[in-house]
């Protein structure tokens, strides 16, 4: 069996949640098929400025195949697009236009799929809102599986991407959340899908001492991993903790680890570390009493799920539906809506150990039952073969015709999304993943 | 943070999350969450939504508000009222304008149409740039709008959190005074009778200089004269210390707020707790003080030692 990978970015050094993910994927269903990652030049996801030589190297023993990308993004024309497709009424052409802003626009590597579809059993086609995915699953529609890695933003809203869930093969949800979202918006409910997210590659002995000595941490610590973004909730996450710090009676700082996007408040019970490497990251998560994902957007958590099998509790913005049905159905981790919320049971996992230590083996449990890597690997061999013997039930629906291209006739993508149904999902994890610590 | 309910060693993470906000509910009186919040400057501010933002819809909506109409303005010079494109009509007009000042004098009608031209030119320029202030504003309304919601919440939290803790001071009060009147104390009388014993135990507030202290009962009732219980010593160590370092009723809130894992100082403490600290779990024969004797004892009935 031959597989494509198929992802934006791809390296040893790309440390973004999809790209991460694809290669994970890779790297673990290397092991059972032929695997190829099909990716581009380009490095930042910012500018797509091509970085690296086109042609094939071998990274951890999977051959990459990279392409040019025809041009940079323009951040300044991609905004006004983003803002006119996410606001207004429009049309599909104006769609069209938006992800060829959005890139990477890279027609050589769809060209590639389109003439060499033949050869691949399978293409993998992580991150649905991006140029390659879209169009390369165009290109080889009987043959593409998608791995959305889909957010509750605006993008999920536009209608361009409705034929492409409903068009493909297979679809790989992250969580029940992203699935219930996917089907509300495009009605996809026929197309085979499972629910898998990725496993993690976490050390078995992490040095929580290692970690203290080095960095010199002596007091219990709450630990942020992560890009230091407002889009990541940092903003609120400061806010709350300073709150945290002035009225309530807790002993927790707040250490920092990523590359900051924003000023860090002048405290002295909060930590910037910066970006550290992998074993310090598994070692501060080790020595950590609670890990906090502030986030409002998240498809899957891999933070989160890495701290669980460090039987490490987590406190979750309970906003983003996806971490929180995690937190539910794991029965792992709090979460709060609002200032309050955060104070309590932040100071509830801190005071109280037991508490603490229960949602941690719930965690490590969830952790080992549904991310495991025996367990994800097991889901995409089981799902390519379902599709081996299942023939396809629809077709990649066409694009409009020229005149229904232009007729501005789409909803603002902010409508549709404020209708989807909001709230944690009852996914088969539910049930399976309730266990006593 | 110390009362769930789910003490065993599994959790519901769901359970928890209520009995937290229940725990928030009970603390705040109100519960408000920041949605509520924007939903309340929200009445205020009727359809102008977003009140996190500084350049908020409230503004837009003023921007898209049309700028005040040009209003109609005219140049007045001393010539306007001659003035006219045809040059032989000029010319006539020159020629018999003294003979039209015999019938009336036209120049304080054009300087006085020359001032109120200067003063409509005055006027709007005036109400182009006041149209900028109002901007600024209406902004300063909606952010004191939305300041003043939120202040008017946190003042109604902050007088709920005042009357739970007033409440609780004079708990705390009560209590103390009971758990005084708990401590046995020897009579100078007994204090002879015994001679082989122990050194008297430091009196506290003054209360061994009164020589008909409440303490004594009389002699009729009989009382253990030379052997000490253990929960007399641990009381006499516990009045030792509560002499070197702070008053009995500080060291036990101290004490409880200074450790993590008992229940918040602001607390009221358990029967469990009351017996810990009056000595009755080590010596079952008394009885162990409750909040109901406390109040008992603060109506002055310290004879029950």
């Amino acid at each position: 069996m031959k597989v494509a990978v198929v992802v934006q970015r791809y390296g040893p050094d790309i440390n973004g949640g999809a790209e991460l993910h694809a290669r994970y994927i890779a790297e673990h269903l290397a092991r059972h098929a032929d695997v190829e990652v099909l990716t581009t030049c380009a490095t930042d996801y910012v500018t797509w400025r091509n970085e690296r030589p086109t042609g094939v190297e071998t990274i951890n023993g999977v051959p990459v195949r990279r392409f040019r990308v025809k041009r940079e993004r323009d951040p300044d024309g991609f905004g006004r697009r983003s803002e006119h497709v996410f606001e207004e009424r429009h049309s599909i052409r104006d769609e069209l236009a938006w992800i060829d802003a959005e890139g990477p626009t890279s027609r050589s590597l769809i060209q590639f799929i389109t003439r060499r579809a033949a050869e691949y059993d399978y293409f993998l086609f992580f991150s649905y809102r991006y140029y390659h995915a879209y169009h390369g699953a165009r290109a080889a529609a009987p043959r593409a599986v998608l791995v959305p890695t889909a957010e509750r933003d605006e993008a999920i809203g536009l209608a361009i991407f409705k034929p492409l869930f409903r068009g493909v093969r297979g679809v790989m949800y992250n969580s029940p959340e992203e699935r219930a979202m996917i089907h509300a918006v495009s009605g996809n409910h026929e197309v085979p899908g499972i629910v898998v997210g990725v496993g993690s590659d976490v050390p078995n002995n992490p040095q929580s001492n290692r970690f203290r000595q080095k960095y010199n941490v002596r007091s219990p610590f709450a630990v942020y991993v992560g890009r230091i973004d407002q889009n990541k909730g940092c903003n609120e996450l400061f806010e709350f903790f300073q709150g945290y710090l002035r009225d309530v009676s807790g002993k927790l700082s707040l250490i920092l680890i990523g590359n900051s996007l924003l000023p860090i408040p002048p405290h002295p019970r909060i930590r910037h570390l910066g970006f550290v490497d992998d074993a310090d990251k598994f070692d501060a998560m080790a020595a950590a009493d609670v890990l906090i994902m502030p986030s409002y957007f998240e498809s899957l958590s891999m933070v989160a799920l890495e701290a669980w099998a460090l039987s490490k509790a987590v406190l979750v913005n309970g906003k983003c539906d996806v971490l929180k049905g995690q937190c539910i159905r794991s029965n792992a981790g709090l979460f709060y809506e609002g200032y309050a919320e955060f104070a309590e049971t932040l100071h509830a996992i801190e005071a109280n150990r037991w508490l603490a230590a229960a949602l941690g083996r719930n965690g490590r449990q969830f952790f080992r039952e549904s991310y495991d890597w025996s367990v994800i690997e097991r889901k995409y061999l089981d799902m390519f073969e379902r599709l081996k013997t299942e023939a396809p039930k629809r077709t990649m629906e066409p694009l409009p015709g020229w005149l229904e291209r232009r007729r501005r006739h789409v909803p603002a993508a902010k409508d549709v999304v404020a209708n989807l149904p909001v709230g944690p999902a009852g996914g088969e994890l539910r049930g399976d993943a309730r266990r006593q610590a | 943070m110390a009362d769930f309910n789910v003490r065993a060693d599994s959790v519901n993470v769901e359970q928890i999350m209520e009995q937290i906000r229940a725990r928030i509910r009970e603390k705040r009186g109100v519960d408000y969450t920041e949605q509520q919040i924007r939903e309340l400057a929200a009445v205020k501010l009727e359809k102008f939504l977003d009140p996190r933002s500084v350049r908020s819809d409230l503004l837009e909506y003023f921007r898209k508000t049309p700028p005040p109409p040009e209003r109609p303005n005219y140049e007045f010079g001393e010539d306007t009222l001659f003035e006219t494109h045809r040059g032989v009509v000029r010319w006539f007009r020159r020629l018999l304008q003294p003979i039209l000042k015999l019938f009336f004098n036209p120049n304080p009608l054009i300087q006085a149409l020359h001032i109120q031209s200067r003063l409509n030119t005055i006027n709007a320029e005036r109400e182009s740039a006041r149209h900028g202030i109002d901007q600024l504003y209406y902004e300063l309304i909606h952010n004191l709008v939305l300041e003043t919601t939120r202040a008017g919440i946190e003042i109604k939290n902050l007088k709920m959190r005042v009357e739970s803790l007033a409440s609780r001071v004079e708990f705390n009060e009560r209590r103390a005074r009971a758990l005084e009147s708990v401590v046995v104390y020897k009579s100078d009388e007994e204090r002879q009778q015994r001679p082989a014993a122990p050194p008297a135990p430091i009196p506290i507030e003054g209360r061994a200089t009164q020589p008909s202290a409440p303490s004594a009962p009389p002699s009729t009732a009989p009382t253990p004269p030379a052997v000490e219980g253990p929960g007399q010593r641990s009381r006499r160590r516990r009045r030792r210390r509560g002499r070197r370092g702070r008053g009995p009723a500080a060291v036990m809130n101290g004490e409880n707020a200074a450790r993590p894992d008992t229940p918040a100082a602001s607390e009221p403490l358990s029967t469990e707790d009351l017996n810990t600290f009056t000595g009755a779990e080590s010596h079952r024969s008394e009885t162990p003080a409750t909040p109901a004797d406390a109040d008992r004892d603060s109506d002055g009935d310290d004879e029950s030692q």
